[in-house]
């Protein structure tokens, strides 16, 4: 009897003071054994902060105040009563108690500023590729010129280009879907991105800078206009 | 006395590479600067003809490479000019019979002498016209108003940056004012745009070039024509003079042709 009196209840120190833990079984037992264990640790536990884990134990709230009256005649402060069972919680809640054992806050780690924006491999072609050349890059394309009728421009990531894109371009071309074209005049032979073949609509008026990328499958041509 | 080597190329075939070398040469010589041209067509060639040399050639380009006559009996002495000669191409070889390295040897020696040295590199991208532009100082991309032959206009000026030998100079030849009125011809200016390199000049289409081409007199010996006067201010502007591009209007009141006329009399 004693043995399992003594496996139904544990205490062990946690930060805010004393948890005791009951086991399974009916309250009707675990009760008195409670008591009992507590009356016989009193040297241990007086003067104590204690939580009690009641577990899936339902404890009405006059059940939870008596409890609590008994420990404070015993010079224990009960301010936490912590359960699997929802009813419980809210009992304990109504007597002013505490449902959850503190736990300690996470370190907060103050991060340097991040100023130092993460480039993306891409080349720079400072000329104009005339026709018969090819630029060829697994990362994004700059370039700073024209791309002639019969030049060609082949990119793993985006393609930019300063100037009037006149030749063909592939831009996403291990597969990025993702994958933007822009030109400052933009009027390519071909257009492919991520393998497929984009389609522009027919350009009409002055030509403006633009950008193409595909969206579900269709081909979508941005001009960008500067706000006023 | 160091010559300048000019190369004129094109890539496409037919835009006049060798009627604009033999007249800007002539022109030049008319100018009385010392001239030599190499006929780098080798299996075809044609500066002869155009210059009306044909007749005297016995030793030529390939010969005087593989030794078979010194480079004085290989060239041909234009004796209606004072100081204008002609390197002929082989007939009976190809391009592959000279590598790039001859042609700079060739130039070379004749550096000291010449004021000009005026090379037809032949159409294409291989080996002639590797031929023709490695001793090159200043090269000069013919053409066309017409598309392909601007696309490969194209190409040949990147080929030639790629050599380094850039940035090459352009004549557009052939060119229809009244065409170009009419939208039915690419302008001057779209042909620019594209090619983004500098105009050496303009050279307006004329009958008077195809017959003289025919008869072996080029029309720069005559500068009465508008093609021949064309010529005249390339070879100006080649020799460092600054000159005003031809009015290219081809509707003309009397005064203006009279104009035109007393101008290229005098030059």
């Amino acid at each position: 009897m004693i043995m399992q009196r003594r496996q139904a209840v544990t205490i062990k120190g946690v930060r805010d003071g004393l948890l005791i833990t009951l086991s399974e079984g009916s309250w009707e037992e675990l009760r008195p054994a409670l008591l009992q264990t507590m009356e016989e640790r009193l040297g241990f536990l007086k003067g104590a902060r204690v939580a009690l884990d009641v577990g899936d134990h339902l404890v009405h709230a006059a059940e939870l105040g008596a409890l609590r009256d008994q420990f404070s005649e015993w010079g224990i402060t009960l301010y936490a009563v912590i359960s699997r069972s929802p009813v419980t919680e809210q009992n304990a809640q109504a007597l002013g108690l505490a449902t959850r054992l503190s736990t300690p806050r996470p370190e907060r780690t103050i991060r340097p500023l991040e100023s130092h924006l993460q480039g993306e491999n891409a080349i720079l072609v400072q000329r104009t590729v005339r026709s018969g050349f090819k630029v060829s890059h697994h990362g994004h394309i700059v370039i700073l010129g024209d791309v002639n009728p019969g030049g060609e421009v082949l990119a793993g990531g985006n393609v930019l280009v300063w100037g009037k894109l006149k030749g063909s371009v592939h831009a996403g071309m291990d597969g990025n879907e993702q994958a933007v074209i822009c030109a400052l005049e933009l009027d390519p032979t071909s257009v492919r991105i991520a393998g497929f073949p984009v389609t522009l609509p027919p350009r009409k008026g002055k030509s403006e800078p633009q950008m193409v990328r595909i969206e579900e499958g269709r081909a979508i041509v941005e001009t960008w206009k500067s706000k006023k | 006395m160091t010559a300048s080597v000019i190369t004129f190329t094109s890539g496409k075939g037919g835009v006049g590479k060798t009627t604009t070398t033999a007249n800007v040469a002539v022109a030049l010589a008319l100018l009385g600067k010392k001239v030599v041209c190499i006929d780098g067509d080798i299996g075809l060639r044609n500066l002869d003809l155009v210059l009306g040399l044909e007749n005297r050639i016995v030793y030529d380009v390939v010969d005087v490479v593989e030794g078979r006559c010194r480079l004085r009996q290989a060239m041909i002495r234009d004796k209606r000019l004072p100081e204008l000669y002609l390197i002929p191409a082989a007939q009976t070889r190809d391009k592959n019979a000279l590598s790039p390295s001859d042609m700079v040897r060739l130039c070379d020696e004749l550096r000291p002498e010449f004021d000009f040295i005026c090379i037809d590199s032949p159409a294409g991208i291989e080996r002639g016209f590797r031929n023709a532009i490695a001793p090159a100082d200043q090269v000069v991309v013919v053409t066309n108003p017409e598309v392909s032959a601007v696309r490969d206009a194209d190409r040949v000026v990147g080929l030639v940056e790629a050599e380094e030998k850039g940035p090459a100079r352009l004549i557009l030849n052939r060119v229809n004012p009244a065409m170009v009125k009419r939208n039915e011809m690419l302008s001057p200016e779209d042909v620019l745009e594209l090619l983004a390199i500098d105009l050496l000049g303009i050279v307006p289409e004329d009958e008077n070039v195809i017959i003289s081409t025919n008869r072996g007199q080029p029309i720069a010996l005559n500068g009465k024509t508008r093609a021949g006067e064309a010529f005249h201010n390339i070879a100006r502007r080649l020799n460092g003079e600054n000159v005003p591009l031809m009015k290219l209007d081809d509707r003309q009141d009397f005064f203006s042709k009279l104009a035109r006329m007393m101008r290229s009399g005098g030059s």
